[in-house]
């Protein structure tokens, strides 16, 4: 995902710094909130969760304003994959939540015979939640939906990237949810700085690995667990014999239709055969066109590159001298407005800059190969990334690719789309993160697995004390290995 | 340091191959591991005896046993776990088909910790294997002849090229906490815990810290006789029975009602004549403390003139044998190091309340521990406890045997640590779970894309709240 806090923003003046002291400040006051319990109780998770969704429901136009500033997300995007997805993760909480709280009871074995026992989910704390520019609303609020389903008090730190959303969010969360116990911190660098030196119980990030490491290593002097949600290049096999037209709009939707590239699940590349690679180009000409219109840094349905640093690091990728011939499409760009139109690359060697970081953004290269089975080898020997994608017919290249490519999360023709499945975790492995969320999976994010054992005083059995003897040891033995006959002969001495 | 490069390589490589990924060689693998454990138990009561003075029975129940029932557990379960889960989907996605699918890691590096030398190196090692991961077991080098015997007997029993044992102290450590690992499983002190998981960090490796911490143990008055002498025996066997109190799950200390606790300590008294005799200096039946550095802390916790004047019961010790007698303490300083540490040995101080409702109180003023025992059989203190305290697990009248529950998964939270074990936990602790969705070409639906429009705006809208009937009189033209 993309690089958070890179440009720093001098504090305004007026405002009172954000330091370590208001840092700890503030944990103190929200541990005093949940230790006084008002977070745990079920009428209180129900309660901030209903007012996350009246908060993107009364407020869709302010929301939609401010992604416009940060971003120019088009309307559509923005209520659909950000405030739609959110009061959907709200939805799903508040359905079912009740099942969520409910302890789970589990059978215990012969070895602590009589006994019961259950799993309680409680929750762990006072959690930090940092979030990213490229959806500011979604990956801000859709943890926060976790944190508050299983109990915990909350402080955001939504990205100083999307300068409008942080702002909008920092106010509208102030007016509806319970400020004793969920809070915004707005800032850059020295305000995360700031709370990362502080003890939490738990620290959900989205951003790119380099951050990620900081911030687990922050972590580790506190014994924090984290999730990190980070990114990686996404690959896209397209094998030949498919309905292309179909593929086609579909990686059309998840590339330049999400945000315009600028997601962390978005198609980074694709592999495609060297036969069929000029029948793909022509056809994402041909339905970039019909999305974006001739001219696309003049379409109104594309968001722009967020800043001229990210704007001025995407130039650079296509500037890079091997590549500048591996253009077949697009290619124009605006500084002014910051927009890049839809870019096909095709044939960009593998030591090139743009195949060697993640891209961000609205720039597509193509590798080709002979064979597309060559596609598994050419993706494992990269960095894991969050997601990968296959559009096939061929069922038993599917099945390889299900088993042999490692990657977050998997769609199978078609691509971003599982991240809106409530009942798939969703979240990286190796370089693109650890941890997972969305529906239970957010839950359990921000719950801790207590075991609950429960023993009345009958059936003990003198051989687990001293003194040891060997006849002990003999029953002991039959016990662990299930040789009941064993353990009776040995308990009447017949062993 | 090259040489562990190389073996590192050789595993990723060995992963890389996709040998360790098959249930077949998952199984043969726990199978050797089984063989290994049943072939050579002498040799592991003789080595647990060299290096901590321990018992072959408490051996058996603590590690042995302990792995041999795991393996089991994981053998007639591994093809059920490694098995991918079916998701459901809403009706938008139809027609659709999703799956989350458990696949390992890779290769992982687990530590083990010294007071259960075998167990807490092969405990782990089970949810490895079944995961289907290569794995680098780094047993403690302050349980020599275990960290030995384990460094031999492996490599004739497992796959060498995907299992292996380096021994070595800090140092070796350290070199291994610099290569990329895809996870790390670590049994330790939080201090040192903090140290692996900021090497982790480096490299994005997810880690899981088995800690320790305070456990207390909550004894109400309990009225009838024949409870009260299983209490007792279950706290003594819950303090030294588990390698003399150094164990994480060992009770640290005890909560208790004032008016009750000569009672108590009589009780307990008592429980220690029967159990290590008249003079347990000599009793075969306790483990010894591992080394002298350890035997020092210890001593130097006594030293305190206020926490040597609360001691009620035992105090002696000999440093020759590194023999220290279960002693018991009563209300000594809180802010002595005894009561602000973890105690890790045979010093059991019980602290006197007015009221044992105070208790949660004095729990939760402290870092949170990995149990927390409770005897009593009051049942709204019990949902007390669960609901207001917070604390790996909990434990109703018995002590240490959460751990041998396959069911139950094992594991700190806060100060006592991060993720967790046992039973299918393991497998889970050493798995990735890769979610897939697999879809059709058909039907596609038109509004998905751009050029957007208000028709298409209020379509997508209506499909995220899964609302089919306005969605269809959208579609029909009757709604605007």
């Amino acid at each position: 995902m993309g690089e958070e806090q890179e440009d720093r923003k001098p504090a305004s003046s007026a405002a009172a710094v954000f330091d370590a002291e208001a840092a700890n400040g503030l944990v103190g006051e929200l541990r005093g909130s949940f230790r006084s319990g008002r977070t745990r109780s079920y009428e209180w998770r129900v309660g901030q969760l209903k007012a996350i969704w009246r908060m993107c429901d009364e407020h869709e136009k302010d929301v939609v304003d401010a992604l416009a500033l940060d971003l120019s997300k088009p309307e559509l995007e923005s209520v659909v994959y950000e405030l739609g997805m959110v009061k959907g993760s709200c939805k799903t909480a508040l359905k079912e939540l009740k099942h969520w709280v409910r302890p789970e009871k589990t059978k215990t074995g012969l070895a602590t015979f009589p006994s019961s026992a259950e799993i309680v989910s409680e929750p762990l704390g006072v959690v930090l939640i940092i979030s990213a520019w490229n959806y500011p609303v979604l990956l801000a609020l859709d943890p926060v939906i976790g944190a508050i389903a299983a109990g915990n008090a909350v402080v955001l730190k939504p990205s100083e990237i999307a300068p409008a959303t942080s702002s909008v969010l920092a106010k509208l969360v102030a007016k509806f949810l319970d400020c004793s116990s969920i809070r915004v911190v707005e800032g850059g660098v020295p305000e995360t700085t700031a709370l990362l030196a502080q003890k939490w119980d738990k620290i959900f990030y989205t951003g790119n690995g380099h951050v990620g490491r900081i911030v687990m290593a922050a972590a580790a002097k506190h014994l924090t667990p984290v999730v990190l949600e980070l990114g990686g290049k996404c690959p896209v096999v397209v094998d030949s014999g498919i309905n292309l037209q179909v593929a086609t709009r579909r990686i059309i939707a998840g590339k330049w239709g999400s945000n315009n590239g600028q997601t962390c699940v978005s198609a980074d590349y694709i592999i495609t055969t060297k036969d069929y690679a000029p029948k793909l180009v022509d056809s994402l000409k041909k339905e970039i066109e019909r999305f974006y219109g001739k001219k696309p840094l003049e379409s109104k349905d594309i968001s722009r590159i967020v800043n001229s640093n990210h704007f001025a690091r995407l130039t650079k990728l296509v500037d890079e001298d091997k590549i500048s011939d591996k253009i077949v499409y697009g290619g124009e760009r605006d500084k002014d407005s910051l927009r890049i139109s839809p870019t096909i690359l095709v044939d960009v060697p593998q030591d090139s800059l743009i195949m060697n970081e993640e891209i961000f953004g609205p720039l597509l290269p193509i590798l080709t190969v002979n064979k597309i089975e060559e596609s598994f080898d050419l993706i494992n020997s990269r960095p894991n990334p969050l997601a990968a994608y296959l559009f096939t017919n061929n069922k038993e290249l599917k099945e390889r690719f299900v088993m042999s490519v490692s990657a977050g999360g998997i769609t199978i023709n078609d691509i971003t789309v599982h991240l809106a499945v409530h009942t798939l975790p969703f979240g990286g492995v190796g370089e693109s993160g650890l941890g997972s969320y969305h529906g239970k999976f957010s839950f359990d994010a921000f719950s801790h697995k207590k075991a609950v054992l429960y023993r009345g005083f009958a059936g003990d059995a003198t051989l687990r004390y001293p003194p040891y003897t060997k006849t002990k040891l003999r029953i002991l033995k039959a016990f662990v290995t299930g040789d009941i006959w064993g353990a009776i002969r040995a308990l009447l001495g017949w062993a | 340091m090259e040489r562990l490069a190389e073996s590192v390589a050789e595993l990723r490589q060995t992963f890389k191959s996709g040998k360790t990924r098959s249930v077949g060689w998952r199984k043969n693998q726990l199978k050797a591991l089984s063989e290994l454990v049943r072939d050579n138990e002498e040799k592991f009561f003789e080595a647990l005896y060299q290096d901590l003075g321990k018992h072959p029975v408490e051996a058996y129940r603590d590690e042995i046993g302990v792995v041999v029932k795991s393996v089991d557990c994981a053998l007639s379960c591994v093809e059920k776990w490694a098995a991918s889960k079916k998701a459901s989907l809403p009706l938008l996605f139809f027609p659709s088909r999703a799956e989350v699918i458990p696949e390992p890691f890779g290769v992982v590096l687990i530590f083990g910790s010294w007071n259960f030398p075998i167990s807490l190196v092969l405990d782990p090692l089970i949810g490895a294997i079944s995961a289907g991961n290569a794995a680098i077991l780094k047993p403690s080098d302050l349980a020599p002849a275990c960290s030995y015997l384990l460094a031999n007997l492996i490599p004739q029993y497992l796959d060498r090229n995907a299992v292996k044992v380096i021994e070595g102290g800090v140092d070796v450590s350290q070199q291994l906490l610099q290569q990329k690992w895809d996870k790390i499983f670590f049994t330790g002190s939080p201090s040192v815990g903090r140290i692996v998981m900021a090497a982790a960090a480096q490299h994005l490796t997810p880690v899981t810290l088995e800690l320790g911490g305070k456990c207390p143990a909550i004894v109400d008055t309990i009225s009838k006789t024949y409870d009260m002498k299983v209490t007792m025996k279950r706290i003594v066997g819950g303090k030294w029975g588990p390698c003399s109190g150094q164990a994480c799950i060992g009770i640290d200390y005890l909560l208790v009602e004032e008016k009750f606790a000569s009672f108590l300590i009589d009780s307990l008294q008592k429980i220690l004549r029967r159990f290590y005799g008249e003079n347990p200096r000599e009793s075969k039946s306790i483990c010894r403390i591992i080394n002298n550095h350890h035997f020092m802390r210890l001593k130097s916790l006594m030293k305190d003139p206020l926490v040597a004047d609360s001691i009620v019961h035992g105090g002696s010790f000999d440093e020759e044998k590194l023999f220290i007698e279960p002693t018991i303490l009563l209300n000594p300083p809180l802010d002595s190091e005894l009561m602000t540490g973890e105690i890790f040995g045979p010093l059991l101080p019980i602290i006197t309340l007015n009221n044992i409702q105070e208790s949660i109180e004095f729990i939760n003023s402290r870092p949170k521990p990995l149990a927390i025992y409770a005897f009593t059989g009051d049942e709204s203190f019990k949902k007390q406890i669960v609901a207001e305290t917070s604390s790996g697990c909990v434990v109703f009248n018995d002590t240490m045997v959460q751990f041998i529950c396959d069911t139950l998964p094992f594991g700190g939270v806060g100060q006592s640590g991060f993720g967790r074990y046992h039973g299918k936990y393991s497998f889970d602790t050493f798995s990735h779970e890769k979610s897939v969705l697999h879809r059709g070409f058909f039907p596609e639906l038109e509004p998905r894309y751009p050029p957007w429009n208000d028709f298409k705006l209020k379509f997508i809208k209506l499909a995220y709240s899964f609302k089919y009937l306005e969605l269809l009189l959208l579609l029909l033209g009757f709604k605007k």
